[in-house]
């Protein structure tokens, strides 16, 4: 039996929609036309795993949350993610897919730095927006959910930092599902232009267990010559919720992404997480981890793809899994032929903390180019008894010493997390998974 | 206070079914300082691999016995909190786990909860003692022994030892890969522990570690046994003359635990 994964949604519901929100001609047809190829086209087939019986039909899509005048209005579980001393004035909170709140220092907005919702983006800076929304990174026609992401865009964020701008303090969006049948097609935009930088911070909550809900995510990272973009993103959606989130990063020349991303969803994830580093030494490190944990399902694939001269490419995956969780760590490093010079490099490790679970490291490098360097490391294994009884020989419990051990396992993530609030939660988030 | 007194009884140990240790009789108490001595492969680290309860070792008999209580019941965590440290020979090294969050779980885990030592005094203390073994500061924030040199890792251990303040330390092998310089350092940290509450079981098989810390009972190990035990004398006998008269005076032809297993 397979599930019918055609959309309750037709070209009239969708028309419709753009036009409440008052979108340009050219989003609507976008939309419309993304729709129509949702008929034809195949679903993302992530390598070894079957995602055909996952839900990507159920959920609500026209959906509204209610703004906040004051961010002591949020409930405590969403206050957490915030510094509520220090409190960070660049700041997109998202709830039920509408703006609840938004600030941006007035020294940025100066500069021409953008940090708004993308509803609002589509129409203040429509042609902006238009120049990347699904263009140079991820393409409408890649994939059904890709192509329905697009039809269906209910939400998401557009930061832009002009040239020579360079944003000390991080940005943070926070998407709130409220409403636990809530569909997330939320899109965010990142672009750096020439010799800027900027640091980005985002945050997925939901919190619905068994009423069932889709996230559908694209992200488009778009750093020009010499800028950095470091984006780091704690997921946590619940167990009703199935996942789809395409994250994808075009580096030119000599410009940096580096990801940090935390993938600490409870229900089944597919996620793909790709940067092309298009620039003569251009740079990416893709970092992820994740906890399995309940009978979940993941397939999370990182790919670095050189086409530069001198590019640099490292992706770290560390993954634990309990439970009867199960998850496929893909780890790709392309190196295209003419990028001489450049470096491929990748660690995959899987932990498991139980019989039932399993985790799969797969590592691959495709290599078209001879003058290169690329290495990979893979493991899965248990923890190692060996450092258990060295940190018990110090007093520790069991208990606390595989907690130490799992806890740094994931420390690649945690400790690149640039804001204090939101690492203090990931660790959180972490703790409350592995025990 | 008076120190402890561990007593090992006796003790048969085997790994992977094999046994190493073929009967090991040895006291130490409070204030004491013993040095296990003996050509390499004649079961010194099993010995103290054992008493601290590694997971390869198995003690098929005999005894371990810690102010009366019986050891060999206890979990590794529960011998650390009992009083006992083990200096290893190769410590452990944990990724994304810093060196000082490492010492202060440790420290808290023998305090009732609520009693947890206060950052400020932590951070005083390890400085403190830090600035004693001459280790750099930023030691105290990388990983648990990652990337750290021989040396390095060896300091680590008596840092750790220095902080935790067992009632009986067990030092396998401090001095291997220490060059001068360093040796001086972990022995000038070893020493500042001399005390009546602190016994210590040093285990080397160069006698140039005991011209920096004298031990006052010396023992030598051959065949998975102590077969010779005296004072600081018999380390300088040993130095100067090899172990061949022990072998010779015991009817010992092959010292090591292999041959005769």
């Amino acid at each position: 039996m397979t599930v019918d994964t055609k959309l309750p949604y037709e070209k009239d519901y969708v028309s419709k929609f753009s036009e409440k929100r008052n979108e340009p001609e050219w989003m609507k047809s976008l939309r419309l036309q993304a729709l129509e190829l949702t008929e034809t086209l195949p679903m993302p087939k992530p390598d070894k795993t079957n995602i055909t019986k996952w839900n990507f039909s159920k959920f609500d899509h026209d959906v509204s949350g209610q703004e906040i005048s004051s961010l002591e209005e949020l409930p405590e579980d969403i206050k957490v993610f915030l510094d509520m001393e220090n409190k960070n004035g660049n700041l997109v909170i998202q709830r039920n897919e509408s703006v609840a709140y938004k600030s941006l220092d007035a020294s940025l907005q100066e500069k021409g730095v953008i940090l708004t919702d993308l509803q609002s983006a589509i129409q203040e800076h429509s042609e902006l927006v238009q120049r990347y929304f699904m263009k140079d990174a991820v393409s409408i026609d890649e994939n059904r959910l890709t192509a329905l992401h697009t039809a269906l865009m209910n939400g998401g964020v557009f930061v832009y930092v002009p040239k020579n701008v360079v944003v000390e303090e991080p940005l943070q969006a926070i998407f709130w599902q409220e409403d636990p049948k809530v569909g997330s097609f939320n899109h965010v935009i990142v672009v750096a232009e020439e010799n800027s930088s900027v640091t980005y911070v985002e945050n997925y909550i939901s919190h619905n267990q068994d009423e069932e809900a889709v996230a559908n995510i694209v992200t488009e990272v778009i750093a020009h010559d010499n800028a950095s973009v470091s984006f780091g993103a704690v997921d946590n959606f619940a167990k009703g919720t199935t996942v789809y989130v395409n994250r994808r990063g075009i580096a030119y020349r000599d410009a940096k992404i580096e990801w940090a991303l935390g993938q600490m969803n409870d229900g089944n994830t597919a996620s793909e997480n790709i940067t092309h580093l298009i620039g003569d030494n251009s740079v990416s490190q893709a970092k992820a981890v994740t906890v399995g944990r309940g009978n979940q399902i993941q397939n999370l694939t990182a790919k670095i793809v050189n086409f530069g001269l001198n590019s640099d490419g490292y992706i770290l995956q560390h993954g634990v899994m309990k439970d009867s969780a199960s998850s496929v760590f893909n780890g790709i490093g392309k190196i295209e032929h003419g990028a001489s010079k450049s470096n491929a490099e990748q660690e995959s490790r899987v932990l498991m903390l139980s019989k039932d679970a399993r985790g799969d490291a797969n590592p691959i490098l495709l290599i078209d180019e001879d003058d290169v360097t690329a290495g990979h490391a893979a493991s899965v294994g248990r923890v190692d008894p060996i450092q258990l009884y060295y940190l018990m020989s110090r007093g520790i419990s069991k208990q606390e010493a595989e907690r130490l051990i799992i806890h740094g396992f994931l420390a690649p993530v945690v400790n690149e997390i640039p804001i204090q609030s939101v690492k203090d939660q990931l660790t959180k988030v972490i703790e409350g998974k592995v025990n | 206070m008076a120190g402890s007194t561990l007593e090992i009884k006796d003790l048969h140990v085997s790994i992977d079914d094999k046994e190493i240790l073929k009967g090991v009789n040895l006291t130490v108490k409070g204030g004491e300082f013993h040095a296990v001595m003996g050509p390499n492969g004649t079961g010194k680290s099993t010995l103290a691999s054992a008493i601290m309860g590694h997971p390869k070792y198995e003690v098929t008999s005999g005894s371990i016995l810690l102010d009366g209580e019986d050891v060999l019941e206890m979990e590794v965590d529960e011998r650390a909190q009992a009083g006992l440290f083990l200096a290893m020979q190769y410590p452990s090294e944990i990724s994304g786990v810093t060196n000082s969050d490492f010492l202060r779980s440790s420290i808290n885990a023998r305090r009732e909860e609520g009693d947890e030592i206060s950052l400020m005094k932590f951070i005083k203390e390890m400085d403190a003692s830090m600035d004693y073994l001459e280790m750099d500061k930023n030691m105290a924030q990388r990983y648990l022994n990652e990337g750290f040199s021989g040396g390095e890792k060896k300091r680590n251990e008596i840092l750790q030892l220095m902080m935790l303040k067992p009632a009986i330390g067990i030092l396998d092998e401090i001095d291997s890969g220490l060059d001068i310089d360093a040796l001086k350092v972990v022995s000038k940290g070893i020493n500042k522990l001399r005390s009546e509450t602190f016994g210590c079981l040093m285990i080397t098989h160069y006698q140039r570690l005991l011209d920096y810390i004298t031990p006052d009972y010396v023992h030598v190990m051959m065949q998975g046994r102590v077969v010779k035990s005296g004072g600081p004398e018999l380390a300088q006998r040993l130095e100067a003359e090899g172990y061949d008269w022990i072998k010779k005076e015991l009817g010992i032809e092959e010292e090591t635990v292999e041959q005769n297993a």
